[in-house]
């Protein structure tokens, strides 16, 4: 979408997913950067965000009426700045359980990036580390299994609820991402 | 029995390829290993839904946006966003930004030395009605030099991005207009192999759309992925 998307998107960012009100103990903060082949930071990327919200429900047109208008919907946009780094907050999603019985699937967050320089987005997803759905994800279980770390985010060692998931374009260590 | 929607998979040949060599700018940033299939699921096929109040009534006029008038050819852009199954999609968001008719761009890395235009910022929205009509005023975008190669142009084009029925309909794009000569020479124009898939990114020359006196038209119909359906001829 070439070097001047801000200028037509940048309406739209949201740094912010979680809804008005959350408790502090219950934001989480992402940061990360994205990473072209030679591991040179992209300074002219955007990031969107999809999730559900804590119980593993989507945000549609019912639930904005059941929750009111002032509340959680899931939608992110975030750029990356000139040293190729993003960050945003949100709240933990829930498990996102199957409506025919099939397999829950893992709490994640749905990423779309785009540059200058895709001719077409690309799809990947952040996961929480060491959540016990994981195990059984039906999206993690479709990856190499030497290849899933990439789309696990890092916990910081230091403080509580910040997370570290970067971005790998292309190459040895290339982050996953999916056919839709 | 399903317990989501299912959307078909594009043509290939109707999606560029993330690595095209002729466009520079792909060659350290697309990836080289396969994609990974990911089976749809519920968190493919929703997606974020944005109310008429994300989009004021002077978003979709890049005339009327500041004091004075823009330079330039005044042009309407028109047409429906329909699903892959011909069914329009109503409520979607399409955003959308350009060059003046200098074919610079109001953003701070944009160093051609062609001049801003004090009247024209070159950004809009929409949402389609419930036939998935949209109605664009603006100007026509110039034509711009870029350092992809020797006596790069690229050609006159608007960019459009639109958010249908879920993360699977996501698309962004870039609409051109009928008979510009550089699109022959363009690598991203021609990253679409399928010449029929290539030319629905042509807009239509449309007398019928435009006003007489004052702006020339276009028809520019744009198709998003959808739940399945029994496919209609195309048109075009």
């Amino acid at each position: 979408m070439g070097p001047f998307f801000h200028l037509g998107l940048t309406h739209l960012n949201r740094h912010s997913l979680a809804p008005d009100g959350t408790p502090a103990s219950h934001i989480l903060s992402f940061h990360g950067h994205i990473y072209d082949a030679d591991l040179a930071p992209v300074p002219d990327a955007q990031l969107e965000l999809w999730q559900a919200d804590a119980n593993g429900e989507y945000f549609d047109r019912e639930y904005a009426a059941r929750a009111g208008a002032k509340t959680f919907t899931g939608f992110g946009r975030v750029p990356t700045n000139e040293n190729g780094e993003f960050h945003f907050t949100t709240i933990k999603p829930g498990a996102v359980r199957s409506r025919s019985g099939g397999a829950t699937q893992a709490p994640h967050i749905s990423v779309t990036i785009f540059m200058r320089g895709l001719l077409r987005h690309l799809s990947t997803r952040i996961y929480f580390p060491a959540d016990p759905h994981n195990s059984a994800d039906p999206a993690l279980h479709a990856i190499p299994a030497d290849r899933r770390d990439t789309l696990i985010a890092r916990a910081s060692e230091t403080e509580a609820n910040k997370f570290e998931w970067n971005v790998v374009l292309q190459g040895e260590s290339e982050t996953v991402f999916f056919d839709l | 029995m399903a317990d989501i929607p299912q959307y078909r998979r594009p043509e290939a040949r109707s999606q560029p390829d993330y690595l095209w060599p002729t466009y520079v700018s792909s060659r350290k940033r697309a990836p080289k290993k396969p994609l990974i299939l990911l089976p749809h699921s519920l968190s493919e096929v929703t997606g974020p839904v944005f109310g008429d109040d994300a989009v004021a009534a002077t978003d979709s006029d890049l005339t009327t946006q500041h004091d004075g008038e823009p330079i330039g050819e005044r042009i309407i852009v028109c047409g429906r966003v329909l699903d892959d199954s011909g069914r329009p999609v109503p409520g979607a968001l399409i955003e959308i930004w350009q060059a003046n008719a200098a074919g610079r761009y109001r953003h701070k890395n944009d160093q051609h030395a062609a001049p801003l235009d004090p009247n024209f910022t070159g950004c809009g929205r929409m949402i389609t009605d419930a036939e998935g009509n949209y109605r664009l005023v603006s100007i026509k975008p110039g034509a711009y030099p870029w350092q992809n190669h020797a006596n790069a142009w690229r050609p006159a084009h608007i960019h459009f991005s639109l958010f249908g029925a879920g993360l699977l309909s996501r698309l962004v794009t870039q609409m051109y207009f009928p008979g510009d000569p550089l699109m022959a020479h363009d690598p991203i124009y021609n990253s679409i192999r399928d010449d029929r898939a290539r030319q629905r990114m042509v807009a239509a020359f449309d007398f019928a759309t435009a006003i007489p006196s004052h702006a020339l038209g276009y028809k520019f119909d744009i198709v998003l992925r959808g739940p399945d359906g029994t496919p209609m001829e195309t048109t075009r």
